[in-house]
């Protein structure tokens, strides 16, 4: 306690010595200092997020180079051994590859399509504008493990309502999730209409920036509703262009829910994302490899950070270009 | 004469009607694509008071023959979702308060005082916005073993609560930067301390936004997956509805009206909360494009 207490003065001490810079340094009248507050006021996210999110960022570094099953305490230090057998293993590279490859199926079409509903449910003439829009954005708030779940039996080959419709049609059935062709797409299509709301609502802000004044000035002017999208939607949109398609990719890095639920990373491994990928080295296997999947976890982490950072130089770069006009 | 004069009343209706014709097409169009797009859930229901013969039969026929209502009480009771539910209102209502008080002194604190470390704490927050649970979940199952959290809802409350939540404090922060000085100011002279200035000034006015990262934190809870997951393989008791779901599957493959009726009970509470407060919801999302 006297540690602490100490600590913190001296802390107040460097903050009122730099108080001529921060406004409106007044101290609290009575209780304690306001230094002492405002770590006060952090203390609930620095304890939490401390634990539960830094710690594991840094510790899976540790993690990944020791040997260790979970169940004993012992951790065998084994230097970057988890990390060679991770890269030598052609299902790692397959996790990788399904990982980029959904990304590359999902994005376009989240960021498009959803950008095509987004300027039909913008147009403030369209009657029941606000039950279709509800309607779009339903599949988002519900629970994505349930969704998961509930597709299996949709798309069951058997006896889902669908198969059993393609059939009634005269086609034969299709082993959506079964059919190592059909696993992946057919879960890509579910992953878009489940959170295909998310863009939506991100269009819908930004077509919301663009004046009605001005759609309404360029058509009295003479412009057709190509001319007003080519002429002013286009440009208007174009820097939410970058930070949409950033949003949308970091979100398809978090897709463990609906991909375990629905295929489990199957058929062999079809479908398998490196989320499941670590989980069933960490978790499923009779015998935890936690060095390993924690060496494909800090892979994993910086697959997103460096996907992360290019994208946020993107943007940076593409405001820098916009700033003189 | 009559008839001069109607006549071009009638046009004049009638090109009214014209002009709203192709509104109304598009807005039958949209509905049948609705229709089609909420299938899922349509057929969920539709699905959980059917009896399982009709369901293997039934194709894509909704209406049941009759209802079917035992199907619930199998998803409540024998599949323990009642069980399951109660576990899921605990952990959500439990950790949305803890992150909202969080999110909203950390964002008041970060928005309103330069101190040692502002920047530093920014920055390490906005760098952490896209951590996939996937990469700190080990280490996270590890420590709560370490603190002997693991198995309880208490873990699985602090462990979701301590996910990074960055876009809720950022919103706060740009919420608590734009109110003017002197509003605090005022507080200070008639005598509010630091904490009172905060709770009684400062929060009431962020009501906007905390009804936002409630409602966004809410659902996230709710949904959780992952984390639930590891929490709970040893203590099914504790499995909330999203885990139990799963675990369903796989102890009885053939109760697909009693599966249908577990996912009905489990995502009713946040659709019906959706539709009540999904204003503060799309203001949350949208959020994240206009910052």
């Amino acid at each position: 306690m006297t540690i602490r207490s100490v600590h913190l003065t001296r802390r107040e001490a460097r903050a009122r010595a730099g108080a001529s810079t921060a406004t409106n340094q007044r101290p609290a009248r009575h209780g304690w200092k306001k230094t002492t507050w405002i770590w006060v006021f952090l203390l609930p996210t620095v304890v939490l997020y401390g634990i539960y999110t830094i710690y594991p960022i840094i510790a899976s570094y540790w993690y990944s180079l020791v040997e260790w099953n979970g169940f004993d305490e012992n951790q065998t230090f084994v230097g970057i051994s988890n990390y060679r057998e991770v890269f030598a293993d052609p299902l790692f590279w397959n996790s990788f590859k399904v990982t980029l490859l959904f990304m590359v199926f999902v994005v376009p079409a989240r960021v498009l399509l959803s950008l095509l509903m987004a300027m039909v449910l913008n147009s403030p003439k369209l009657p029941l504008i606000g039950v279709l829009r509800s309607a779009f954005f339903i599949p988002v708030v519900t629970t994505t493990a349930i969704i998961g779940v509930v597709m299996r039996f949709i798309l069951d080959p058997a006896s889902g309502p669908i198969n059993s419709a393609l059939l009634k049609l005269g086609n034969g059935g299709i082993d959506f999730l079964g059919d190592p062709q059909w696993a992946l797409p057919t879960a890509a299509v579910l992953y878009v209409w489940k959170f295909f709301g998310v863009t939506m609502i991100y269009w819908l802000a930004a077509l919301q920036t663009i004046p009605y004044e001005l759609n309404e000035a360029a058509r009295i002017d003479g412009a057709g509703t190509w001319q007003i999208f080519r002429h002013i939607t286009v440009p208007m949109l174009k820097p939410f262009l970058i930070i949409i398609t950033v949003l949308t990719i970091e979100e398809t890095f978090h897709n463990f829910d609906l991909m375990y639920t629905l295929t489990g990373g199957g058929p062999y491994f079809h479908t398998e994302i490196i989320e499941i990928y670590i989980y069933r080295w960490a978790f499923a296997a009779a015998i935890p490899q936690l060095g390993h999947a924690s060496a494909a976890a800090v892979v994993f982490g910086l697959l997103v950070a460096v996907v992360g950072a290019l994208q946020l130089w993107a943007v940076y770069v593409t405001r820098r270009k916009g700033a003189p006009r | 004469m009559t008839a001069q004069l109607t006549a071009p009343a009638r046009t004049a209706t009638q090109r009214r009607l014209l002009r709203r014709l192709p509104w109304w097409l598009a807005t039958v169009f949209l509905v049948g694509v609705a229709v089609i797009w909420i299938f899922p859930f349509l057929w969920m229901l539709s699905a959980s008071l059917k009896d399982n013969m009709e369901m293997f039969s039934g194709g894509l026929r909704l209406w049941p023959k009759q209802f079917v209502w035992d199907n619930y009480a199998r998803a409540w009771n024998d599949a323990h979702f009642g069980r399951y539910l109660i576990n899921t209102i605990v952990v959500t209502v439990i950790t949305v308060v803890i992150v909202t008080v969080r999110c909203a002194t950390a964002g008041y604190v970060l928005a309103r005082y330069r101190f040692r470390g502002s920047r530093i704490f920014l920055g390490v927050l906005i760098a952490t916005l896209f951590v996939p649970t996937g990469y700190t979940i080990i280490p996270v199952v590890k420590i709560s073993m370490q603190l002997h959290l693991i198995d309880s809802l208490a873990g699985l409350i602090l462990a979701l609560s301590g996910g990074a939540y960055v876009s809720a404090i950022l919103i706060y922060y740009g919420y608590f930067r734009q109110i003017p000085r002197e509003l605090e100011e005022a507080a200070v002279v008639d005598g509010a301390g630091f904490a009172r200035t905060f709770f009684s000034v400062m929060l009431p006015l962020a009501m906007p936004v905390t009804a936002t990262v409630a409602v966004l934190t809410f659902i996230t809870t709710w949904n959780a997956f992952f984390l639930p997951l590891v929490f709970t393989f040893s203590r099914p008791n504790l499995r909330t509805v999203s885990v139990g779901m799963q675990a369903f599957v796989g102890e009885t493959a053939t109760d697909w009206a009693g599966m249908a009726a577990a996912g009905v009970i489990s995502i009713v509470p946040v659709v019906v909360l959706f539709i009540f407060l999904q204003r503060y919801f799309v203001e949350g999302i949208s959020g994240a494009v206009k910052s």
